[in-house]
């Protein structure tokens, strides 16, 4: 990448930064509660791409990496009366672990065997939260109270029930995962990563480990995917088994997909054109999702690369 | 002369089809030896058997008194071996500079290398921020060749690199063939033209059926080239 492609590439996510964080100041609630949960599912989108649209692990099984770190910081708050930080790290912590262990059993598959596998694993994590009903509520959930939500900072203790608060931690874990998404895929890790998906012999032929550097992609996936399940759990105080169910397995698939895989601003473009799709055909009509299909069959034929896919194919070749 | 890379009676299988039957070969240091053959012959698994790609079933392959043939396919490229595949299989996303990047990055090696490469291949300095999969034939097959040279392989395996390409291409190739012969790369080529192979190779083996029938001085193919037809049916 040359110096005035970086130059253009710290502007422009700069600039995204900046637009999110002025919406604050002028979004009406719903919307501003709304950017705030899609910023949180983003950061599990941008997770997601780091396994299926940097390295091509196209996994049918991320939502037990999502639920592990909802469940992983949700079950001590709600059982142990555990403060909000280390119920995050050991949200984050879980999610590392389970990922490092499904990934060291499902990357001796590839392609759809690959599919497959984590798909099965993901059910088991799904029927594991349902079994022990007695400590998860299984899809009724658990709802943590304001008062078990409080972060404790330098300052004092704030309030993460509150919707400014909110925001403000959603935007702060989108900006850090950005970066070190921008960051990672700049690197030679990343760059090792893309080889791989394109050609994953013939790296094996230059000297390089794919187990290990495809066990990598995984472990970073699954824990950015456990940081927004964490985070989703402490900011709107919910966890419930239908967050590892497989709909959870599929929507980052949809929102990469739409947003353009192996784009560092895909994910969060898909997710947000896809809720806001959503959202307003449900507000219209009781089949919604049919024209929620239509939509996205369309916006497929006209941007086959995903959104920021095609743009970069097309017009901003730099765009990472 | 110096043995570079020793093949010591490999058999090899695909599925329960063997393809490789107690093939041997020694490949000296600095020399350019070449396998011809028929299409099926063997030469292409001979080429990934030594790379780890095919596994060897009994027999050995020996580098440096090093027995590499029980080696994963990545711990074998790290004892300086490079391969430059049949249909170049280059990473289409990336630019040239950054397809080089990945060969240097294997190896740790720095600008010195990819100086050196970038020399032997000057077209390629001019595509550096193209996207491979944009190049032509000839140039991509240069940047195979190239991203294996950034590795400082002291063993090379040319899978027909001259295949399908225009003849200002070939000669280009053969030059950096000549090129890498000359700095010492010790080199497997396997090669279907009997013009590239009298004016490039040291030493020519014959493969038929998963076997060396023959191995020769390229002095000796010249003085009788009809062994080409007596071996392969073609000439």
């Amino acid at each position: 990448m040359s110096g005035s492609d970086t130059t253009r590439t710290i502007l422009l996510h700069g600039a995204l930064l900046a637009g999110l964080a002025a919406l604050d100041f002028v979004l009406p609630d719903y919307h501003h509660g709304v950017l705030a949960r899609v910023m949180v599912l983003s950061v599990f989108a941008m997770g997601y791409n780091i396994a299926f649209g940097y390295t091509g692990l196209l996994s049918l099984g991320h939502a037990m990496f999502f639920a592990a770190g909802l469940y992983g910081a949700a079950l001590p708050i709600y059982h142990l009366g555990w403060s909000v930080w280390p119920s995050l790290g050991a949200g984050l912590l879980a999610g590392l672990v389970l990922a490092v262990i499904v990934a060291c059993l499902a990357l001796r598959t590839l392609g759809v065997a690959f599919m497959i596998v984590t798909l099965m694993f993901s059910q088991v994590f799904y029927l594991t939260t349902l079994y022990f009903t007695t400590y998860t509520r299984g899809e009724e959930g658990l709802v943590l109270q304001q008062g078990m939500r409080t972060l404790a900072l330098p300052g004092g203790h704030i309030s993460l029930a509150n919707a400014d608060v909110r925001f403000w931690a959603a935007w702060t874990l989108f900006s850090l995962t950005l970066v070190i998404t921008l960051f990672l895929v700049r690197s030679r890790f990343g760059r090792a990563l893309v080889a791989i998906r394109e050609n994953e012999e013939r790296m094996r032929m230059l000297g390089y480990d794919v187990f290990a550097s495809k066990l990598a992609a995984m472990a970073v996936s699954g824990t950015i995917s456990a940081a927004a399940g964490a985070a989703y759990a402490v900011l709107f105080g919910y966890a419930g088994s239908g967050f590892a169910s497989i709909q959870y397995s599929i929507l980052p698939l949809l929102w990469v997909l739409l947003g353009g895989a192996a784009t560092v601003l895909g994910p969060f473009v898909g997710t947000l054109i896809m809720f806001y799709l959503i959202d307003t055909a449900s507000s219209y009509t009781t089949p919604h999702m049919l024209v929620v299909g239509v939509a996205l069959i369309l916006l497929i034929l006209y941007f086959p690369k995903g959104i920021v896919g095609t743009i970069r194919a097309k017009w901003l070749r730099w765009l990472p | 002369m110096e043995q570079a890379l020793a093949i010591q009676s490999i058999n090899c299988f695909y599925d329960e089809v063997q393809v490789l039957h107690d093939l041997s070969l020694d490949l000296s240091r600095g020399e350019v030896h070449c396998l011809f053959g028929r299409n099926g012959a063997g030469k292409t698994t001979t080429l990934k058997a030594i790379m780890g790609l095919v596994r060897v079933r009994s027999g050995k392959i020996v580098k440096d008194g090093v027995e590499i043939s029980k080696l994963p396919a990545h711990e074998i490229a790290k004892h300086a071996i490079a391969y430059v595949p049949q249909g170049r299989r280059l990473f289409g996303e990336l630019t040239v500079a950054e397809n080089l990047q990945i060969g240097l990055l294997a190896r740790n090696k720095g600008e010195e290398t990819r100086e050196r490469v970038l020399n032997l291949f000057p077209l390629l300095r001019e595509r550096l921020n193209q996207r491979s999969s944009t190049l032509s034939g000839g140039e991509q097959q240069m940047l195979a060749m190239a991203r294996a040279l950034c590795v400082e392989p002291d063993v090379l395996l040319l899978d027909e690199p001259t295949e399908g390409l225009m003849p200002s291409m070939i000669a280009r190739i053969r030059e950096a063939v000549t090129a890498l012969h000359e700095q010492g790369v010790s080199t497997i080529l396997v090669e279907q033209r009997v013009d590239a192979v009298l004016e490039i190779a040291s030493r020519v083996s014959f493969v038929e059926n998963g076997r060396v029938k023959a191995t020769m001085g390229v002095e000796d193919l010249r003085a009788e080239p009809e062994l080409v037809r007596k071996y392969v049916g073609v000439g």
